[in-house]
C-alpha cells in the first residue's frame, strides 16, 4: 500500500456502499426465488398485521418458501424489537 | 451436436452483442464451425456489429415461419471460415419466436456446427428466456455496477430454474461470469467495484474481464468484431476469454491500473 492510499481513503466508500447495497437486496431477492408471485404481498399484509400489536422494523418480517421432498415449507421469521 | 451458448445479462448496454460477436468470432478462428443467433426480435444488430448488415436477405422469424430455409437465411462471415450469422427479425409481433420453431431452427444448426452462440435481447421477457431456454452454457454479462449486478443475479436464478435443463432435471446450465467495461483505476480509488467484489454478490465463475475500451467503439463503428482488433486490449481480453472457455488457462490481464511512473513510485 503505498502513502497516497492514505489521501484516498476518503473516496473508498462509495464502492463498498455499493456492495454491501447489493449483498442486502440479493440476499432478499434470492429467498423469494422459485416461490409463489404472492410471497412479496404476503410479507407486507402479515407485516401490518404484527403491527397493530406491536412497533418492528421494515424489514421485522422475513418469509421464505423451502422445498423438502413433496412438501413446500413457508417459514416465516418475525424479529421484534429489543424492548 | 453442437454446444449452445447464452449471451446474457438482463440489463441492457453491458455488452451483450458485442461480446456474442467476439465469442463467436474466437470459437470460429480456433476452427469450430460457429452460428451466432440474433434474439432480439424486432431491434436487429448483430448484423451492424458483425459488419453484414447489407447482406441480410431472410431472419430467423422467416426460417421459423418456413419462408426460407436456413441456408437461405444464415449470413456466412467473410473474414473468418465457419462463421455464421442468423440475423433477428425486424417485425414488432413479439410473438413471432415460438418454442418450437427456436427448437427446430437449433436442432438443425446443431447438426452442422459445433457451437451455437444466442445473442439474448435485455430484459427477461420472450425473446430473453428463448434465448435461454436451451442453452448448456451461459456467459453471464455485468458491469461492476449496482443495477447490472442485481440484473444478473435475476438471470442467474432463471437459468437455474426457467431452461430446459432445469425443467428435464438434467446437469445445470454451465454458468461463466464475463466483467465488462472495467476500469481498473476507478476500482484502485474505491469508485468502482472490484472483479472480486462482483464475484462475491455473485458466486460464480469468472471467465474473463474486458476492460473498459476505446477499441470496443471503433470496432463497432467499422462493423469489426473487437476480437480481430488483436493489438488492442479489449480485442486482447476476448481472446484470453475464448481460450479459457476452451479449457485453456490463462492469468487475467486488464486487472491493473497502468501505473505510469508515478504511479509506480507511490504505490508499493
Amino acid at each position: 500500500m503505498g502513502f497516497l492510499d492514505y489521501f484516498r481513503s476518503e473516496k473508498k466508500r462509495s464502492a463498498s456502499l455499493a456492495k454491501e447495497r447489493l449483498q442486502v437486496i440479493v440476499a432478499r431477492e434470492r429467498g423469494h426465488r422459485g416461490g409463489p408471485d404472492y410471497l412479496p404481498a404476503l410479507q407486507q399484509e402479515i407485516l401490518n398485521v404484527v403491527r397493530r400489536y406491536v412497533e418492528v422494523e421494515d424489514d421485522a418480517v422475513r418469509i421464505q418458501v423451502e422445498r423438502d421432498g413433496e412438501y413446500e415449507v413457508l417459514e416465516l421469521n418475525v424479529i421484534l424489537s429489543e424492548e | 451436436m453442437a454446444r449452445i451458448v447464452v449471451v446474457t445479462s438482463g440489463k441492457g448496454g453491458v455488452g451483450k452483442t458485442t461480446t456474442s460477436a467476439a465469442f463467436a468470432a474466437g470459437l470460429a478462428q480456433a476452427g469450430h464451425r460457429t452460428a451466432v443467433i440474433d434474439f432480439d426480435v424486432g431491434l436487429r444488430n448483430l448484423d451492424l456489429i458483425m459488419g453484414c448488415e447489407r447482406r441480410v436477405v431472410y431472419d430467423f422469424v422467416n426460417v421459423i415461419n418456413g419462408e426460407a430455409n436456413l441456408n437461405q437465411a444464415l449470413v456466412r462471415d467473410k473474414r473468418i471460415k465457419g462463421l455464421e450469422i442468423l440475423p433477428a427479425s425486424q417485425t414488432r409481433d413479439k410473438e413471432a419466436l415460438s418454442v418450437e420453431g427456436v427448437e427446430a431452427v437449433l436442432s438443425e444448426l446443431s447438426r452442422t456446427h459445433d457451437y451455437i452462440v444466442c445473442d439474448s435481447p435485455a430484459g427477461i421477457e420472450r425473446g430473453a428466456h428463448l434465448a435461454m431456454y436451451f442453452a448448456d452454457d451461459a456467459l453471464v454479462l455485468t458491469n461492476p455496477e449496482v443495477s447490472s449486478v442485481r440484473d444478473s443475479d435475476r438471470v442467474l436464478g432463471l437459468l437455474a430454474s426457467k431452461t430446459r435443463r432445469a425443467e428435464n432435471g438434467d446437469d445445470p446450465v454451465r454458468e461463466h461470469l464475463v466483467v465488462t467495461r472495467y476500469a481498473p483505476s476507478r476500482v484502485g480509488k474505491g469508485e468502482m467495484l472490484s472483479v472480486d467484489d462482483v464475484m462475491d454478490i455473485l458466486s460464480v465463475d469468472l471467465l474473463g474481464v474486458i476492460p473498459e475500451s476505446t477499441a470496443v467503439l471503433n470496432a463497432s463503428n467499422a462493423g469489426v468484431p473487437v476480437i480481430l482488433e488483436d493489438k488492442t486490449d479489449a480485442g486482447q481480453a476476448y481472446a484470453d476469454l475464448v481460450a479459457r472457455y476452451l479449457g485453456e488457462e490463462r492469468e487475467h490481464r486488464f486487472l491493473d491500473e497502468n501505473k505510469g511512473l508515478f504511479g509506480r513510485l507511490f504505490k508499493g
